[in-house]
């Protein structure tokens, strides 16, 4: 599948016709919507050219004079993203200072959306050693089940995101009790499990393709919410309710943490296996419900990912590399490690582009995480002895 | 139906351009994985600085294409280093992580917009490679029987499967040596190689830095044969194929890689076509022929967890040999 989007100045060009043709004569056509979106789906991989129907741009809108109109793509595997490049826009006259505390509080907003899923990531790995590569779907499957308790279903927004909720927990530890107990029931290493986690993440991804489609769809509700202004800020009610629900979970997980009979468990599970359960504690319970907290939250930041940037099949796999950066710069298998990791990462990613391109966010904080491998390997909140 | 496109297909394609690419990347990935017992998941990264390398060298410095296939190699034994320095004293998992956001980064760098001039963004760099189609010795298409090649098509073949035949041979007289030794020892019990006194860093960094310019070999045929690089090409799901197709045929054994590669693309390949022709002639009317795509990936996850719980050894590996919870 080619796909890609035709923007100006930040905005979706619609109406734009793009076709695609290939040597053995196939030929498919697609137009921009809204957003400035357009796919063209194609039968078998191969060298494709694709061009942009220059006369169909609005007034005003030109590609730019050295990348022209056409391109020569190969489609080896899967879907190849193609971008047509219009003319530059003006930037908006915002100083640096005001830039700053706009990203700051974007930062914090991302740090707590990762935060949510890297918690899950830290508590699961504390527990089993299980590194989770398929966590990303986790987060997905939250965004996309509110998807469809809201716009097949009809049901209002915030009873969907309960009932997403409810019903991830459920999947949670469902997955657990189907796939990873019985995994360590039979022995299984560490490193297996990883690959299988990788393999699961395949699997469910392209299973939300296959239903879900690849296309970007926003929830029903609160899609195109105005932005408030707060002196130099701006921000939409939907990110500050976001955010509240977030600090209440995790705060919520904190308390559960620090405070119960199974929070404390979890912990005497993370630290020694073994003598927890000579200490009478039950721990493949333990894990079970370490399972459903960690779908759960996953869940919630997908919901809140899909509430800022809409629904896809893969919007999971896209945020999971940042949510291990986190973790590991926090401190593999710490829970704070991973809270503290997370807003680091996510303020990080968005003060960055302060003065890297903001295409390139990722590359920063991803290039954080090497390095603070290399002078703090145990991460920030970590000890020593688990590196080795 | 028609199926001797199917069967022709899915026989050319086994041993295609596609399957030499997986499969020297496999072979990489085998000294790694299997021998060393090395979690690199960021083999996708060293075949994208290989073909970048070329690329960049060949189309934008204009030297000559041999001088790009230095490049190339240079690039990958760098990024290497670079991986092997913060990560190679660490649990097997750090290795992991660090070597997948770097493959990532790499290629958010070459599509970026800021380095377009370098590496030609989301489109990449296209036409270099006219110096080695000059050497091509064939002078038509292959037509035998089922097996279908076009006159470039055979040569990269060729070349490529030589590579193949070349590294598995010097990886197997390594891992006969002492050198190949002290590999599988570190797989084992890394503490037990080190106090026989080896340096199991030093080792692990050859290993790392062998594998990787396999890898790269594969980075080039791939920009060769399509003559054009493109960083989409080198996702991290590049790199999970590999590791199905090297646990399909079996880590830590010679044939492993080119007996997983040829198996895992016959198998896409038939149920790719298999479906499409059916979806096609109406045979099977409950899906589309794009959702027949995602039911070839669903298959290669479900494969690859499969395997690794009820076969992690593969078709002929030796389970007593792999111990893979060393660490």
């Amino acid at each position: 599948m080619l796909y890609g989007t035709v923007t100006s100045d930040g905005t979706g060009v619609q109406g734009v016709k793009i076709t695609a043709t290939n040597d053995s004569g196939f030929s498919g056509e697609a137009t921009t919507d809204a957003k400035g979106a357009w796919e063209i789906k194609t039968p078998k991989s191969g060298t494709y050219t694709v061009t942009l129907d220059e006369a169909t741009l609005p007034d005003g809108v030109a590609l730019t004079a050295e990348s022209g109109n056409t391109r020569t793509v190969n489609a080896l595997l899967g879907k190849v993203r193609i971008q047509f490049p219009t003319g530059e826009g003006t930037g908006g006259g915002a100083s640096k200072a005001e830039q700053a505390v706009q990203l700051t509080v974007d930062g914090l907003l991302l740090g707590l959306i990762l935060a949510l899923a890297a918690l899950g990531v830290s508590l699961i790995y504390g527990t089993t050693g299980l590194t989770n590569f398929a966590h990303g779907e986790l987060v997905t499957l939250g965004a996309l089940s509110t998807y469809f308790y809201s716009a097949v279903l009809h049901l209002p927004l915030v009873i969907s995101a309960v009932l997403a909720l409810i019903s991830c927990g459920i999947l949670g530890a469902l997955q657990d009790k189907v796939l990873w107990k019985q995994l360590r029931r039979r022995g299984t290493g560490l490193i297996a499990m990883l690959v299988v986690s990788i393999g699961l993440g395949i699997f469910i991804r392209y299973l939300f393709l296959f239903f879900f489609g690849g296309a970007t769809q926003q929830f029903p509700e609160f899609s195109g919410q105005e932005g408030l202004e707060l002196g130099p800020l701006a921000i939409t009610p939907k990110a500050i309710i976001g955010a509240i629900a977030a600090i209440i979970a995790i705060l919520a997980s904190i308390y559960w943490l620090l405070k119960t009979r199974m929070g404390k468990a979890s912990r005497a599970v993370a630290d020694n296996p073994a003598l927890a359960s000579a200490s009478g504690i039950d721990v493949e319970r333990v894990i079970n419900v370490v399972w459903i907290l960690g779908a759960t939250l996953a869940a919630l930041s997908g919901i809140l990912v899909g509430l800022t940037s809409g629904v896809s099949w893969n919007m999971g796999q896209q945020i999971l590399l940042l949510i291990f950066a986190a973790v590991t710069v926090g401190g593999l298998g710490t829970a704070f490690g991973a809270l503290l990791g997370s807003i680091i990462v996510g303020l990080l990613i968005q003060l960055s582009t302060l003065v890297i391109p903001p295409e390139l966010k990722s590359v920063g904080a991803l290039f954080i995480l090497i390095i603070i491998l290399l002078v703090r390997p145990q991460g920030l909140l970590g000890r020593r002895e688990r590196i080795g | 139906m028609d199926w001797n496109t199917i069967i022709s297909q899915t026989i050319t394609q086994a041993v295609g351009v596609l399957a030499v690419i997986y499969c020297l990347a496999a072979v990489g990935l085998n000294v790694h994985f299997g021998y060393t017992g090395l979690l690199n998941f960021g083999q996708s990264g060293f075949l994208a600085v290989a073909a970048y390398g070329l690329a960049v060298t060949v189309a934008n410095i204009g030297l000559s294409f041999w001088a790009g296939i230095v490049v190339g190699i240079i690039a990958a034994i760098l990024l290497a280093l670079l991986l092997g320095v913060p990560t190679l004293r660490l649990r097997a998992d750090y290795l992991a992580i660090v070597t997948i956001a770097a493959a990532e980064i790499i290629r958010l760098i070459v599509r970026s917009v800021t380095f377009r001039e370098w590496f030609g963004g989301s489109d990449g760099i296209t036409r270099f490679a006219d110096s080695f189609y000059a050497l091509n010795p064939f002078s038509g298409p292959l037509a035998l029987g089922p097996l279908k090649f076009s006159q470039n098509d055979l040569w990269v073949v060729t070349v490529g499967w030589s590579l193949v035949a070349l590294t598995s041979l010097l990886v197997w007289s390594l891992m006969r040596s002492p050198w190949g030794r002290v590999l599988r020892g570190i797989r084992e019990d890394e503490d037990a190689v080190r106090s026989l006194g080896k340096n199991v860093y030093a080792y692990k960094m050859q290993s790392l830095i062998l594998g990787g310019v396999i890898g790269a070999l594969g980075g080039f045929v791939s920009a060769i044969a399509f003559q054009s690089v493109q960083p989409d090409t080198f996702s991290t799901d590049f790199t999970f194929f590999a590791y199905t197709i090297l646990i399909l045929g079996g880590a830590a054994r010679i044939f492993g890689p080119i007996v997983g590669t040829m198996i895992f693309w016959a198998l896409l390949v038939f149920i790719g076509e298999f479906l499409s022709e059916a979806v096609s002639a109406g045979v099977i009317t409950f899906i589309t022929s794009t959702q027949v795509g995602q039911i070839r990936f669903m298959l290669v996850g479900l494969g690859l967890m499969m395997l690794m719980i009820f076969r992690p050894q593969g078709i002929f590996g030796d389970r007593k040999e792999l111990a893979l919870d060393a660490r």
